[in-house]
């Protein structure tokens, strides 16, 4: 008793803490008040808002995932070298030889978990009508983050440079050169010309924008590696940021009117 | 291991699996004994677990069961892309027009443990086995049950909702009005579900090793070359368009459609609570889109095509080799050829595409304001005509795929439009 005491009633402790622990009323909402992290949150909530049975907690669980997303992909950056030379081998050597070998294996489920989650919890934002005013901008926001995530689980999936992954981002990419207008293959982009001169052809248009290349090669795995990094991951943070807030500001969790 | 035989690992893990539901059985049972005093349910859920505990102990001993040839012959049969789509759709109409059966937990609970006898059933199958054991579609197992349970919990809780709101009492959500402190009620929410979440990925990443193929080769072409399983539903809207519309049109208009969800919608009704009656039109359509739509179809994608994207039955060896005739007629076929009786050799294309043109552009400016005028009319009235423009614009985008699925089962129509000469097919 006395050491949790003293250590309570240090003066390092009181540096950072600022108060009491929450144990009455008051220091919980305190704690609420003072605490950079836990300031996400209001001081008092519905007791239906927060029902499990209600939230599915998903929302919570898909933010919760991006952040391990962030801390084992910060960690796999130690590991990998986004080139034809050093790709597949750096991801070989992590699955053989590196201490902590399941690095990879958390970074992948947890992205697969992500995209499961994340669709859960727009599932239940529609099915509780939690979208409707004031908080359809919000839904907007929500939608982005959605198209943003897939983005980054797509992103992700080259960076192995093994078969599962060089194919899987060919058949994906090869969309893009079906753009209107803007693929070589899309639907109008023969008009784009000046003096019989395409102005869309095959080194110029969406797709090549995509891969940097007319195939999924090492300007691509560069793009992605960049995009998958730091591009997306920076979108999406500012964007849970404006998530967040505008999840306060238009009355916190839905319920009941 | 070879067809027709029972690796011991798979067996013990087979035994394993039967013994953890026949314990959920045997939970069930213990609820309904203790819980509600009911003896029927409970004897009957105990039995439930006595037949899946049976299971175990064969697999366990290495009995080595497997799936009869003929029921794994007739399953493959009936299975087909027209098959599995229609099946679809039918089961979700079921089960949203007579929900108050459905979402019933003893019923609920009966097709889960149906759907768990018959995967484990489906595991002594070697194709199934080789395509479900995949680490990459792991998740797919885990969206179908997730998808499953999820559709069935706002359902129960709309059911009941909505016979609440017929008393003229407010939904449950509104019954626990009072405000609670978020530390300690939300944080430690919060904090056990990162804990268990944490427990969980940690699990899997043990359990199971990330893929790792041979290294990528530009001159190797896997196939089947699938996309990510999250974009298998996308994948599959290939067989039926185009490039320009499965892989961009399609999904810009999805995308834009789920922002513009808020802001067509304008049912105030069912804000905040759970309920289907209040708003059967947007549940159905959305569930529809998601389930069916999505969901559905990256199943379909991920355990039922395989080489050169052919239909596979769930134990129908993926054989590279399967040849399936393609005689698909485009649509000006249909009309100069079949119809008229005229070659359209020489035909310009903007004659020789004139019907398709004229099909697509009546189906997307004609049919929003007939739409108006008959069936939907309360709708335009209400919402003004953007919001109605917009909202049966979107509607019909949608419907695009499915109708598109019907022409090609039905008669095998190929494209709607038809003009290589500047990629533009429907």
């Amino acid at each position: 008793m006395a050491l949790g005491d003293s250590i309570r009633n240090s003066q390092v402790w009181k540096s950072i803490f600022r108060h009491p622990a929450p144990r009455d009323r008051r220091n919980r909402i305190v704690v609420m008040l003072t605490n950079v992290f836990l300031h996400l949150h209001p001081v008092s909530v519905r007791k239906s808002g927060i029902a499990l049975s209600y939230t599915w907690c998903m929302g919570g669980i898909t933010f919760f995932l991006f952040l391990v997303e962030t801390v084992t992909g910060v960690l796999l950056m130690f590991y990998y070298r986004p080139t034809l030379e050093h790709a597949y081998n750096d991801i070989l050597s992590l699955r053989d030889v590196a201490t902590l070998g399941i690095l990879r294996e958390l970074h992948r489920w947890g992205a697969h978990a992500m995209v499961i989650s994340i669709w859960l919890h727009m599932y239940r934002v529609f099915l509780t009508g939690s979208y409707k005013p004031p908080r359809e901008f919000n839904w907007g926001v929500g939608v982005i983050l959605l198209v943003l995530t897939l983005l980054l689980s797509f992103t992700g999936y080259l960076l192995p440079w093994d078969q599962l992954a060089i194919w899987a981002i060919t058949v994906g990419s090869n969309m893009a050169r079906a753009t209107p207008i803007l693929g070589h293959e899309g639907p109008g982009a023969k008009f784009l010309q000046i003096g019989g001169v395409e102005l869309i052809h095959s080194g110029s248009d969406a797709r090549f924008l995509l891969l940097g290349g007319r195939f999924v090669g090492e300007t691509a795995l560069l793009r992605f590696y960049v995009l998958h990094c730091v591009a997306i991951p920076l979108a999406v943070g500012l964007l849970i940021a404006v998530h967040f807030w505008r999840v306060r500001k238009d009355g916190g969790i839905s319920g009941a009117l | 291991m070879h067809e027709g035989h029972l690796s011991d690992s798979m067996q013990t893990g087979l035994g394993v699996y039967y013994f953890l539901v026949a314990l959920m059985n045997l939970g069930f049972a213990a609820y309904f004994h203790y819980h509600k005093n009911d003896r029927n349910q409970a004897l009957i859920w105990s039995a439930v677990a006595a037949l899946f505990a049976g299971h175990g102990l064969a697999y366990l001993a290495h009995r080595g069961w497997i799936l009869p040839e003929g029921f794994k012959n007739s399953v493959n049969y009936v299975m087909g892309p027209t098959t599995y789509f229609v099946a679809a759709v039918a089961g979700l109409a079921a089960f949203l027009y007579w929900r108050r059966f459905f979402t019933e937990p003893v019923v609920a609970w009966t097709i889960l443990q149906v759907g768990l006898l018959f995967s484990g059933w489906a595991m002594t199958d070697y194709t199934f086995q080789q395509i479900i054991t995949k680490p990459d579609n792991v998740p797919i197992v885990m969206l179908i049950f997730s998808v499953g349970f999820f559709t069935w919990l706002p359902m129960r809780q709309a059911v009941i909702n909505d016979d609440r709101l017929a008393r003229g009492e407010p939904p449950m959500e509104k019954l626990e009005e009072e405000k609670v402190l978020v530390w300690p009620d939300l944080v430690y929410t919060e904090l056990i579900c990162m804990v268990i979440c944490t427990v969980g990925l940690v699990i899997w990443a043990v359990a199971l090793k990330a893929p790792l193929e041979q290294p990528a080769s530009s001159s190797r072409i896997p196939n089947p070359s699938k996309a990510p399983w999250y974009f298998l539903g996308l994948q599959e809207m290939l067989v039926y368009f185009d490039p320009w519309m499965a892989g961009v049109v399609l999904p810009t208009f999805i995308i834009i459609g789920l922002i513009a969800i808020p802001y067509i919608d304008f049912n105030q009704k069912g804000n905040g609570y759970f309920t289907f009656t209040q708003r059967s039109f947007s549940v159905s359509t959305f569930l529809f889109g998601f389930v069916v739509l999505w969901v559905v179809l990256i199943v379909l994608g991920t355990f039922l095509r395989g080489p050169n994207w052919n239909f596979f039955g769930p134990f129908e060896p993926w054989d590279p080799h399967k040849s399936v005739p393609l005689n698909n007629v485009n649509l000006s076929d249909y009309f100069w050829l079949m119809g008229f009786g005229q070659a359209m050799e020489g035909m310009g294309w903007f004659w020789r595409e004139l019907p398709g043109i004229v099909l697509i552009l009546v189906y997307l400016l004609a049919l929003p304001p007939l739409l108006a005028k008959t069936f939907m009319r309360s709708y335009f009235i209400k919402m003004g005509f953007i919001r109605f423009f917009i909202l049966v614009t979107l509607i019909q985008f949608m419907m695009l795929l499915p109708i598109k699925m019907v022409l090609r089962w039905t008669i095998n129509l190929k494209y709607i439009v038809f003009i290589p000469e500047a990629f533009f097919n429907i």
